[in-house]
């Protein structure tokens, strides 16, 4: 089986699996990065939202052979280290919310509102309740409004 | 220490007194332990039912299902124990399954605010399964806070009594001059002593039976705060493991190849070889429900499901859809009374459509098993893991005792975890492979073979004389909703399973939620079940949805009728004060009656269950330019853009929890009326995925919400967890009809539109994993 080398939550990793195994099953089942969930296995329900370089994906949909060596992987157990301090302020927003219910969709709803937020500001807006509809992340809790909440104080803290 | 008298004594002005509970003393034991373990018992203290003023009272207004669980609780209730460990905090291992629903902090609250003790030092866990329980591990009917909310004060308070009466004996003083706070004990002078140093000294060698008076309710700090959930910090960290984060060594990825109709089964698999040669994959097993493969990863047993060639038995619906179950709903419909009135008075008819509905949880059905030749063990999220462990223990040819169930925080429930599908397949699973397994259900065969909401055609008929009305009644048919996990326990899922023993059941529970809540004379609602061929369940609010659907829309059609406003005519006819005054609080807050553009409008709805009472104003967006949105597989459809709603919930222990499951029940309610259900079309749901689903998302979230909670004269604690599902539901349809002028007679509402989703192949069960995920990085 050929070797994957990348960095995972500031460390390097080399994994020995087969190319097109999709990168959600490399974290969770080779590596026990257990933090991005399984909602769909088809890119619809965001439950295993993370970030590549900074930005927002789904690693459902990315076979593990599609990463270079220096692509740099942040799961929501990497999140807090992106920033000063314990927490990202959109973790704080969350435990300020209160909005986790079961939890289970949560640490894809963070990462994805963390990166609606930076794609607002990049373009120089205030995040609005439009931007907060084009979130595709399901909730079944329904914790919908504290998430839309949270984002909102969560990108004032971010701005 | 001196053993307080065990006999039970009034409390002559203790607050439960006031609030019609007629004493708050109770017996409980400190059992026998190296540290202080306390049990209560409520064997010798119940709680009377409430009185309820009413002429005619439904079942459900005298004894409803919190009533039956409650009381089916009771006997066994003194199994459950509180221990204070050396560094001073409480252990509890809670009888029931936390899903995000919030009772493992309202349980540490009921502890800390008995034992004087922070919330934070209070150490709630979930129990494994304890047959010995009978009936006191099943969660569900939002039973959990007014079955337990007692003895697990009993037990605190028990646990204070006598950490203080070791204090007394560590000090030297007597114990009335001591005082508890904060997990210490001062004596007078300034001196303290902390939990932990005592509760070695408040062990007991032997088990001990002793009195205890709970704390009156005007001295409750913890009880009614907003506090919020223990568990967030992991749960936004990444931290909080669900049954498929577990580390179990050696319980590998698998997962099971499915039939492309409904039940269909397994007959011959083509090229088992081959596929055992398939990357990562170790074992390859035909089981009765498909064919199971374990593999490295669960993108290899994706792979391997793909390439595997079965032939299949057709399941027993193939060949019907959705029409030919209404037809069949027609035909089981009960007919109306003829209940005796004027020859002048008038009669109204309607008959609503109800479709199934998929109650997936975020989380597929899962569970880890290792099954061996002489023991057992699987871990799950379970609300009923008694039974579960029972019926494992039958599957896999072991004693019961040999079979450990351990119960795992879920991932959302909504009554999908009263059934142990997951569990019991991974048990067997693992039987077959001689091996441990980490099952999971692929996201498309938790939707097509997962447990549904049944459709259900329910009728009313009401009969009225100029401004009066005279009667009401509902007939609700329904596809027979799969009850035989019983009450938690066996024997009463094995009476469940006798011949018509599931129509008894399924009768029994429809009578004790159901409540009209209007004087409309002489009231009368029943059910008829048939068709037991589907995967059913009681998901979130069971029947109340529907049935309060169709009440409230007929509600509508009489105010119309009486040329008076929705919310007047609730007013002046809602049978409780306690529904007046949640109706009078959710208009106020709503602006009810407020001017509304063309296209838009109001709707408002109550319901009564679980000890509470709720009623709901939503303003709902029909508008082309609305309706119209164009959002990539996705329902968009009328947009509910405010939505306001009131609950007397009784006594209130968490508000912050209370508010946040009823924003959740909202926008299940929300999904049922408009967007979510599942499609059968010949023998087979057609939907696969989340989009395809269509369950609340943000674009159908309202921008507004705002849950008020109506001070409460009732004591007691009511149940959350499904509170909300109900009348917002009903406010969603009666707004939409006066938005419209249609009068919505199917739900959801767009079930009958085009599909808004290609629907995924039934062969292989599963959509390939895509590779294009770097595409959409923006």
């Amino acid at each position: 089986m050929p070797d994957h080398t990348f960095l995972v939550n500031g460390e390097r990793v080399t994994v020995d699996v087969e190319d097109d195994v999709r990168l959600l099953w490399v974290l969770r089942d080779r590596l026990g990065i257990t933090g991005p969930k399984y909602g769909c296995g088809i890119n619809v329900c965001k439950a295993c939202t993370s970030h590549l370089n900074g930005k927002a994906f789904n690693p459902c949909a990315v076979p593990v052979s599609a990463l270079r060596k220096k692509d740099e992987i942040t799961t929501i157990e990497g999140l807090a280290d992106t920033v000063d301090g314990d927490l990202h302020p959109m973790q704080e927003a969350w435990l300020e919310f209160d909005v986790a219910q079961c939890g289970y969709c949560q640490p894809g709803q963070i990462m994805a509102a963390v990166d609606k937020v930076r794609q607002v500001q990049e373009a120089g807006r205030e995040i609005t309740d439009d931007d907060l509809d084009e979130i595709r992340n399901i909730c079944r809790c329904g914790t919908y409004f504290r998430i839309r909440q949270a984002i909102k104080a969560g990108a004032a803290a971010m701005g | 220490m001196t053993v307080p008298s065990p006999v039970p004594t009034p409390a002559p002005e203790g607050s439960e007194a006031k609030f019609g509970v007629d004493r708050r003393r109770f017996l409980g034991f400190v059992l026998g332990g190296a540290t202080l373990i306390t049990a209560a018992d409520l064997v010798a203290g119940g709680t009377p039912a409430q009185a309820v003023s009413s002429l005619v009272p439904q079942p459900a207004e005298l004894y409803d299902l919190n009533d039956l669980i409650t009381d089916a609780a009771r006997p066994t209730a003194n199994l459950i124990t509180i221990t204070i460990t050396e560094e001073g905090r409480a252990q509890f291992a809670l009888p029931r399954s936390e899903n995000g629903q919030g009772i493992i902090d309202s349980t540490a609250m009921l502890i800390a605010e008995e034992l004087d003790l922070p919330v934070e030092m209070v150490d709630v866990t979930l129990a494994d399964a304890r047959p010995e329980l009978v009936f006191n591990q099943l969660t569900g009917g939002s039973t959990t806070t007014t079955s337990t909310f007692t003895p697990i004060r009993v037990a605190a308070a028990i646990a204070k009594g006598a950490l203080l009466q070791a204090a007394a004996t560590f000090f030297g003083d007597s114990v009335e001059l001591l005082k508890s706070k904060a997990g210490v004990i001062e004596a007078p002078g300034g001196r303290t002593v902390a939990y932990g140093q005592l509760t070695r000294l408040a062990a007991s060698t032997t088990d001990r039976q002793v009195a205890v008076d709970l704390k009156p309710h005007e001295e409750f700090t913890v009880i009614g705060s907003p506090v919020k959930r223990k568990d967030a910090l992991e749960a936004i960290t990444g931290r909080k493991k669900f049954t498929l984060d577990l580390d179990v060594p050696d319980a590998l990825p698998t997962m099971v190849c499915r039939p492309p109709s409904l039940n269909g089964a397994p007959e011959r698999v083509a090229n088992l070889d081959a596929v055992r040669q398939m990357p990562g994959v170790t074992d390859v097993v035909k089981v009765e429900t498909g064919v199971a493969v374990r593999a490295a990863t669960f993108g290899q047993c994706i792979d391997a499901v793909r390439a595997l060639e079965v032939s299949w038995r057709d399941g027993p619906v193939v060949g019907e859809s959705d029409g030919d179950i209404r037809a069949r709903l027609r035909s089981a419909q009960l007919p109306f009374g003829t209940p005796s009135v004027p020859l002048l008075a008038k009669t109204v008819e309607h008959e609503f459509t109800f479709w199934f509905k998929s109650n997936s949880a975020l989380e597929p059905n899962a569970a880890i098993a290792d099954v061996r030749a002489d023991s057992a063990e699987v871990w799950s999220g379970l609300k009923n893991p008694i039974v579960a462990q029972q019926e494992i223990a039958l599957a896999v040819g072991l004693p019961q005792d040999k079979v450990k169930v351990h119960v795992v925080q879920g991932g959302g429930s909504f009554g999908r975890k009263l059934f142990f599908d997951g569990a019991l397949e991974a048990a067997k699973v693992s039987q077959a492979m001689g091996k441990p397994v980490r099952l999971m259900w692929h996201r498309s065969d938790d939707t097509r073979q997962g447990r549904v909401h049944p459709a259900a055609v329910s009728k009313t008929r009401t009969t009225y004389l100029g401004k009066e009305v005279l009667s009401f009644e509902q007939r609700h048919a329904s596809v027979s909703t799969d009850f035989t996990h019983g009450l938690g326990e066996i024997l009463t899922a094995l009476a469940a399973k006798l011949p018509s023993g599931n129509y008894t059941f399924a009768q029994s529970i429809f009578l004790l939620t159901q409540e009209v809540g209007y004087d409309f004379g002489v009231v009368d609602q029943l059910l008829n079940e048939v068709d037991e061929r589907f995967n059913t369940g009681s998901m979130r609010n069971i029947y109340s949805p529907d049935t309060r659907t169709a009440i409230e829309l007929t509600v509508d059609d009489l105010a119309r009728r009486f040329g008076q406003d929705p919310y007047e005519f609730r007013l002046a006819r809602a049978k409780s004060s306690r529904t007046r005054k949640t109706l009078e609080t959710v208009a106020a807050a709503a602006d009810w009656g407020k001017r509304m553009p063309v296209g838009t409008a109001q709707g408002i709805a109550i319901h009564k269950e679980y000890k509470g009472v709720t009623a709901c104003v939503v303003e709902l967006d029909c508008r082309p330019e609305t309706v119209n949105r164009e959002i990539r597989e996705a329902r968009t459809g009328p947009r509910v853009t405010r939505a306001t709603f009131a609950i007397d919930a009784g006594l209130v222990i968490n508000p912050n929890h209370l508010e946040a499951q009823m924003q959740g029940g909202m926008l299940d309610g929300i999904a049922l009326a408009l967007t979510s259900s599942v499609h059968l079309r010949n023998g087979a749901f057609l939907e696969a995925s989340w989009d395809n689903v269509a369950y609340t998302r943000q674009w159908n979230v309202p921008p507004e919400m705002e849950v008020v909670v109506v001070d409460s004269d009732s004591g007691q604690p009511g149940g959350a967890g499904e509170a909300g599902v109900a009348a917002t539901c009903a406010a969603v349809a009666c707004a939409y009809w006066r938005a419209t002028g249609t009068m919505p007679k199917e739900f959801p509402i767009n079930h009958q539109t085009p599909l808004h989703f290609e629907v995924k192949p039934f062969s292989p069960p599963m959509p390939p994993s895509p590779t294009n995920g770097l595409d959409f990085i923006r």
